[in-house]
């Protein structure tokens, strides 16, 4: 069980990364602090996916174009760099999500003069 | 020449997006006729391929001319075609009525929406073709973005209701994206069916199961399925009324679409079904989301917002439909989409119309309107009809495919729930019939008769007859266009 | 039996439903809007009897229109049961709308163009029911004739008619989505098909216990029959203006309902099916319940239509009982008093109205001693009500007999004692109201118009009911039209 746990030790950390973001998003009333927590939470699975291209002792994916053509790379000498790729859309995607929300909330600040959720709600109700 | 004509029906609403963008100041007025044209463009360049497809059979082309699994692949199947007519055509009608109804809305911002509006029409039309596991999440993520944004631009709460899509959306998309990480690590390809091929052979099941679980939950908070439907009446309601009409009609129905995408394209029915438990309380949970959605419903009394808990309703229909595990009820689910979609548009168009004429959209702002607005109220009356599910509106069709998939899959919760759910949408929207047809707007002794204007109108009186034209030729549809493309037949 | 490919069902149908569509642009030229309202009664009334040789030699004109659901198009038929509605429903759709114009115009009311357009299409819709060739066209139609018909219960706009719109809307809508619509998709799971077959579609497709659920669904579903304990709906319609209550609420809609409810029991279930479940042999009685319950009610009521509105309720019954004895003599007398319960019962319809119009009395207890200033309403009056209570030589004689000689033959004794005691209570609340009528004495106070002021009402409403007693009295004396499709009905 403890061998099952360690060998998968990267797994595990971003379980942990995940719950504190998955935490945020759902369990702090102020606004920003939900916005970093959904920060957390993507970049959890960034790396998890990053993680998922690693080789042990393997280099960077930047191969000879002749021998990778002629077939004597070693594919097991470079990473996978298809997570990598898959990844960087990934971060544009979060950081177009950030921007927006961050536009948003200004209007929120804007609307109600507060990003505490529950002064907000406060003020709705009144 | 065929082959990639739809490649231009996707494209048209993007292209287009780029100068609407640049129209500001006295160019405005005419960002919406562009946005118009090019979504005629598509809805007719779809609807050509819709029957070429038809004809011809299922078109398959890879972007780049990468080979499959490395490039990326669309795939425009029956299903796909159908998808692409029903976002182009709704699109059309929702971008006309915001002619006007931006303008009124937002006055000085209509330029911006109209570009995010052809965005997010890029998006849906994009997700309904892709075959690439990835590239669904990036273009669910664009949508979800140009929604953000087109939600954010209405008054009062709206950008609150925005930021709770904000992170809901994103939980969503997250849980999609780790479920498809999942895939990735066992199969090592993107590409939905290479994958599919692959999974029957892996040894995993653990691992398979969990990316099932993710795939699922992510599109279920997408598309707004009980519980998991927190955002969704908000957002539809403060949201601009232009924007609900774009909304409300694609944003659900294509997130279903996915779900059966993924269910029977990226894994099997035998997979998906493999559970009879999780199968039944998927059942069980569609059945309540049915019942719940609907008694939320009854005690609205803003009437964007009571729409909004239909919609939520209708997921139910849809979700219980696909997972009833028969070939009937599958059918009733995609029929619905396609009633459903046609459905919400009619009657947020409705809104739309009487929020333009009225101010707002209260349950009491509706008194007297069979008098001023009688046209309106007309499609509205109908638009009741077929949610209401009367022959021959669309909206019964599908509920006797739904129903009579419960019936045989002896799901009599489910039936119920779509019995009960009928009958409270009797009374609900009777209730303002009721209130249109006998009371009087205070302070008004003579009613004029003032209607929407031409471009609010128009879409909204052909969508009313399009209920009862699709309704009338749901045989057609069922018996031409889904039954051969089911994935199975039992 | 053969069918025969015809465009004339489908005709008869449109062209009052289109009819719905001039009467709307003529809003306002009333001259033009009544023109089509006649023009489309009539053309309707002649398609239909252009119809009539080719049923009686046996064939039926069938058209399909589109095919909604795989085995289920929608789809017109014309059999000699439908053929008997149409006929009598398209007919007196002439009648009263010479009636409802007189009516409308003498009282001045509001809306009428609302009022046509509705009225058309409702009547297309009744049409539609009986000529429908499979449950899912009569279900298409049944709710088309609901939601046509809440504008006119809810015509007078006020708290009152509001109220009732909702009894009347809740009661049909509810029963219809909530028993019929999921029974009828039990007898397509279970037979594959929703045919009107003569003999049933569901001969031992389900257990018995499935199919008396299912039968007490649909009869209960199809709750425009006004079978207790869904007959809320009848006495709350009453709202509305009177040629409404007189041929939709007294004809067109509640036979629809029987209609229905005779094609679900003879050609759904088929009489052989009937025989065999439990249910089947519970219905005389259940019906019969309702037979003596209504006319119990309808003693005690004050309001002329409220008491007409029970003794509707009562009638349909009869008509229920008459097909569930499933003897051949009762069959055809229930089928038979389709037309006789339906002539005198318009009838007396259109005195109400006459003498609402003429008066402005609406209770019987006001209206002692006005048959002597309104002869020919009271006295067409008299007629119906001697054939609703089935006297010798009216149509309603001819009807009961057969449904009497039928108890017989069906050894039901206790069914033939609910006949005649029904008969005596409805000689209870119908002969004196026409006594009173002639020989009563005025009361002086409560009296809205001075009683030397009453005559008789306008023509037009006058000529329709004189035509429709007549026809009650003739058919007692020579029912053999109507009963050669009656007679047709069974094998």
């Amino acid at each position: 069980m403890l061998e099952e746990i360690v060998a998968k030790y990267n797994y595990w950390i971003y379980v942990v990364l995940m719950m504190i973001g998955f935490y945020a998003m759902i369990g702090k009333r102020n606004m920003v602090k939900k916005l970093l927590g959904m920060n957390i939470f993507q970049t959890t699975i960034i790396l998890f996916f990053i993680s998922t291209g690693v080789k042990r002792d393997a280099g960077i994916p930047i191969v000879d174009k002749y021998a990778g053509l002629a077939g004597e790379l070693e594919v097991a000498a470079v990473m996978n760099p298809l997570p990598h790729v898959l990844m960087l859309t990934a971060i544009v995607v979060g950081v177009s999500v950030t921007g927006v929300a961050l536009a948003v909330l200004t209007r929120v600040y804007r609307e109600y003069g507060t990003l505490e959720e529950d002064e907000i709600l406060e003020k709705i109700g009144r | 020449m065929t082959q990639n004509l739809f490649i231009y029906a996707i494209m048209a609403p993007l292209l287009a997006a780029l100068p609407v963008n640049l129209m500001a100041r006295s160019y405005r007025p005419w960002a919406g006729t562009v946005a118009v044209g090019a979504l005629i463009f598509s809805a007719v360049t779809s609807t050509v391929v819709l029957a070429d497809v038809l004809k011809n059979g299922t078109i398959r082309y890879t972007l780049g001319n990468w080979p499959v699994p490395f490039g990326m692949e669309l795939i425009v199947d029956p299903l796909g075609a159908m998808m692409l007519v029903v976002v182009s055509v709704c699109a059309l009608f929702a971008i006309s009525s915001a002619i006007r109804s931006a303008s009124d809305e937002m006055p000085g911002q209509e330029h911006l929406f109209f570009t995010l509006a052809l965005i997010m029409i890029t998006g849906l039309m994009g997700l309904v073709v892709s075959a690439d596991a990835f590239n669904i999440y990036v273009l669910l993520e664009i949508t979800a973005i140009t929604c953000y944004g087109l939600i954010a631009m209405g008054r009062g709460r709206a950008p609150l209701a925005s930021f709770n899509y904000v992170i809901m959306g994103t939980i969503g998309a997250c849980f999609y994206l780790l479920g498809i990480g999942y895939l990735y690590i066992l199969t090592g390809s993107l590409n939905m069916p290479d994958i599919a091929g692959i999974i029957p052979g892996l040894d995993a099941p653990a691992a398979v199961a969990t990316s099932f679980a993710f795939l699922m939950v992510g599109l279920w908070i997408k598309m707004g399925f009980f519980p998991l439907h927190g955002w969704l009446p908000n957002a539809y309601t403060y949201a601009p009324s232009a924007t609900s009409v774009l909304m409300a009609p694609l944003m659900t129905k294509v997130s279903v679409f996915l779900m059966i995408r993924v269910m029977f394209f990226l894994y099997t029915p035998e997979y998906a079904f493999d559970h009879p438990d999780v199968q039944q309380l998927i059942i069980w949970a569609a059945a309540l989301a049915i019942v719940v959605a609907s008694s939320f419903a009854l005690a609205q009394t803003e009437f964007k917002k009571m729409l909004a808990y239909v919609v939520v309703a209708e997921v139910g229909y849809m979700v219980g439909g696909v997972w009833l595990a028969n070939s009937t009820g599958l059918t009733g689910a995609i029929l619905h989409i396609v009633n459903d979609a046609l459905m919400t548009l009619v009657m947020f168009l409705a809104a739309s119309a009487v929020i333009y004429k009225v101010g707002a959209s209260r349950f009491s702002d509706f008194a007297g309107l069979y008098r001023k607005m009688p046209i309106t109220m007309a499609a509205f009356t109908l638009g009741a009809f077929a949610l209401i599910g009367v022959p021959p509106t669309c909206g019964f069709f599908s509920k006797w495919y739904l129903i009579l998939g419960g019936i045989e899959a002896g799901q009599f919760s489910y039936v119920a729930a779509l019995v009960v759910s009928s009958l409270v949408n009797a009374v609900i929207f009777f209730r303002i019939i009721e209130i249109a047809f006998f009371q009087k707007p205070e302070g008004e002794d003579v009613l004029r008769r003032a209607e929407a204007p031409l471009p609010i109108l128009a879409p909204l009186v052909v969508g009313a007859i399009a209920l009862i034209v699709v309704g009338l030729f749901s045989g057609q549809i069922v018996g031409g266009l889904i039954a051969p493309a089911l994935p199975w037949s039992f | 039996m053969h069918l025969e490919h015809s465009i004339l069902p489908l005709a008869a149908v449109l062209v009052s439903l289109l009819a719905a569509i001039p009467i709307i642009l003529s809003d306002r030229r009333p001259n033009l809007r009544e023109m089509w309202t006649l023009l489309a009664g009539v053309s309707m009334f002649l398609i239909v009897a252009s119809m009539v040789p080719t049923v009686l030699a046996g064939n039926q004109p069938t058209i399909t229109l589109f095919e909604v659901i795989p085995g289920v198009p929608i789809q017109l038929r014309v059999d000699s049961m439908g053929m008997l509605f149409a006929l009598i429903a398209s007919f007196l759709f002439i009648l009263t709308s010479i009636y409802s114009i007189g009516y409308m115009r003498s009282l001045q009311e509001h809306d009428q163009t609302r009022y046509f357009a509705s009225f058309a299409v409702a009547i297309g819709a009744t049409v539609g029911v009986a000529f429908s060739a499979n449950l899912l066209t009569l279900y298409l139609f049944y709710e088309m004739l609901s939601l046509s018909t809440y504008p006119l219960v809810a015509h007078e706009r006020n708290a009152e008619s509001r109220s009732s719109g909702r009894r009347y809307l809740s009661i049909l809508l509810g029963t219809s989505v909530g028993f019929a619509l999921p029974a009828m998709m039990m007898t397509y799971a279970f037979a594959g098909t929703l045919d009107f077959t003569v003999g049933g579609i569901l001969g031992g497709a389900a257990p018995p216990a499935v199919l008396s659920l299912m039968l007490v669904m649909l009869v209960a579903g199809f709750a425009k029959c006004g079978v207790m304990p869904f007959h809320g709906w009848l006495p709350a319609a009453m709202v509305a203006p009177t040629p409404v209550s007189s041929f939709l609420h007294g004809v067109a809609v509640v036979k629809v309902g029987v209609f229905s409810v005779l094609r679900v029991l003879l050609d759904i279930f088929g009489i052989d099916v009937l025989g065999a479940i439990t249910m089947g042999a519970a219905l005389p009685y259940f019906v019969s319940f309702t037979i003596i319950a209504a006319s119990i009610v309808a003693l005690s009521q004050d309001n002329l239509k409220r008491r007409l509105a029970y003794s509707t309720v009562g009638q349909l019954s009869y008509i229920m009982l008459g097909v569930s004895l499933l003897s051949p003599a009762a069959v055809t007398g229930g089928i038979m008093h389709i037309a006789s319960h339906a002539f005198a019962k318009v009838t007396l319809f259109y005195c109400a109205g006459a003498i609402y119009v003429a008066s402005h009395k609406k209770y019987i207890s006001q209206m002692k001693g006005l048959g002597r200033t309104m002869p020919f309403t009271f006295g067409a009056f008299g007629i119906a009500a001697l054939s609703m209570i089935g006297a010798p030589p009216s149509a309603g004689f001819v009807s009961k007999w057969l449904m009497l000689n039928g108890a017989l033959d069906a050894d039901m004794i206790i069914i033939f004692g609910v006949l005649l005691s029904s008969t005596l209570l409805n000689a209870a609340y119908f002969v004196p109201i026409v006594y009173q009528g002639f020989f009563g004495k005025p009361n002086p106070e409560g009296d809205l118009v001075v009683a030397s002021q009453i005559k008789e009402a306008p023509l037009t409403l006058l000529v329709p009911l004189m035509i429709t007693s007549i026809i009650s009295l003739l058919i007692g004396i020579y029912p053999y039209f109507f009963l050669q499709f009656a007679e047709a009905v069974l094998p």
